[in-house]
């Protein structure tokens, strides 16, 4: 991106205090949605599968099983409605995209947990 | 009309505060400078002529050199003139965005598109193609059709829309609004998108 561009997105960038997350983490996203006058927050939790593009149009896609369904969200990161995100978990995993994780279903689609251990 | 010259930086997307994500394009705009001022006495119409972007000295041919030294700028590479301007601007006085444009204007962006080479009509000229894959269709899916009729009148009409060079044409996009403005970088971000590429030069209407 040019210095022109890198301005705009720094000037237009939404201040936000979330923690960092990588592909592979267990995340709830709690996000605003309007029912008629009504405002309330909604939570989604699941697996990060991928986080796409840069800047003001980046992105990130939450995997979750709903009733044995797979259900995907994708989340740009500089949306006003998304209000909390939490880490559950942090995850193991040895790609960016985690696609293969579409065709596992059960035992198989779990994700090693990271696990941090303390020096001395 | 006012306007300015400017330059195409590239697009990206913003909030606004409803939660709406609007994608928008990222415009350098001036400063520019006022080369030349024609009036109805002189030239039987108003109009400012604006000048944008550095040209290399060697480059300019001695009667532009000449224009350029009236208005004691150095030498520019686009020139433009606006009719019935009506900034009160004078010869050699720069005009920034803020001269020109606020927040919320509505503007029409004039730019050269970007080249496609020889394309067929699907492309050019909006044709459906052929609808079905089968049914005796065996290669001309995308195919013009019938160009005219048989021995009367025994010729293709001119004009006929057919597969040629694509793009690379002088485009207006209109009623396109000017979402913000930086003016302490001369930049405009202007919803959805405008003809070129990016850096490519483009006049920004009001």
């Amino acid at each position: 991106m040019s210095n022109l561009m890198n301005y705009v997105v720094e000037q237009a960038k939404r201040e936000t205090k979330f923690p960092k997350f990588k592909p592979g983490d267990n995340v709830t996203v709690g996000y605003k949605i309007i029912e008629g006058s009504k405002e309330r927050i909604q939570a989604f939790r699941g697996d990060v599968i991928q986080i796409n593009g840069e800047g003001l149009t980046k992105t990130f896609t939450v995997r979750k099983m709903s009733n044995g369904v797979g259900v995907e969200r994708i989340f740009p990161m500089q949306a006003p409605t998304i209000v909390d995100i939490k880490i559950n978990k942090f995850g193991r995993v040895r790609r960016a995209k985690l696609y293969y994780l579409r065709e596992r279903v059960g035992k198989k689609a779990r994700i090693k947990e990271r696990k941090f251990i303390k020096k001395n | 009309m006012e306007g300015l010259i400017g330059r195409k930086i590239g697009m990206t997307s913003v909030f606004t505060e409803e939660g709406k994500n609007i994608a928008c394009t990222v415009v350098e705009a001036g400063p520019c400078v006022v080369t030349q001022v024609k009036t109805d006495d002189s030239d039987n119409y108003n109009a400012l002529q604006l000048g944008f972007g550095e040209a290399k000295e060697k480059r300019t041919t001695k009667p532009m050199k000449g224009h350029f030294d009236k208005s004691g700028t150095t030498p520019k590479r686009k020139l433009v003139e606006f009719r019935d301007c009506e900034l009160e601007k004078s010869l050699g006085d720069t005009v920034t965005v803020a001269d020109v444009f606020e927040e919320g204007d509505k503007v029409s962006v004039v730019g050269n598109s970007k080249g496609k080479g020889f394309q067929g009509v699907v492309k050019r000229h909006n044709f459906r193609g052929v609808g079905d894959a089968t049914h005796g269709q065996h290669n001309r899916l995308r195919a013009p059709g019938s160009i005219g009729a048989a021995s009367y009148p025994a010729r293709v009409f001119k004009g006929m829309r057919m597969a040629g060079r694509t793009g690379n044409k002088r485009v207006k996009t209109q009623n396109l609004q000017i979402l913000k403005i930086y003016p302490e970088k001369n930049l405009l971000l202007i919803t959805g998108a405008i003809p070129g590429h990016k850096g490519a030069y483009v006049i920004i209407e009001k």
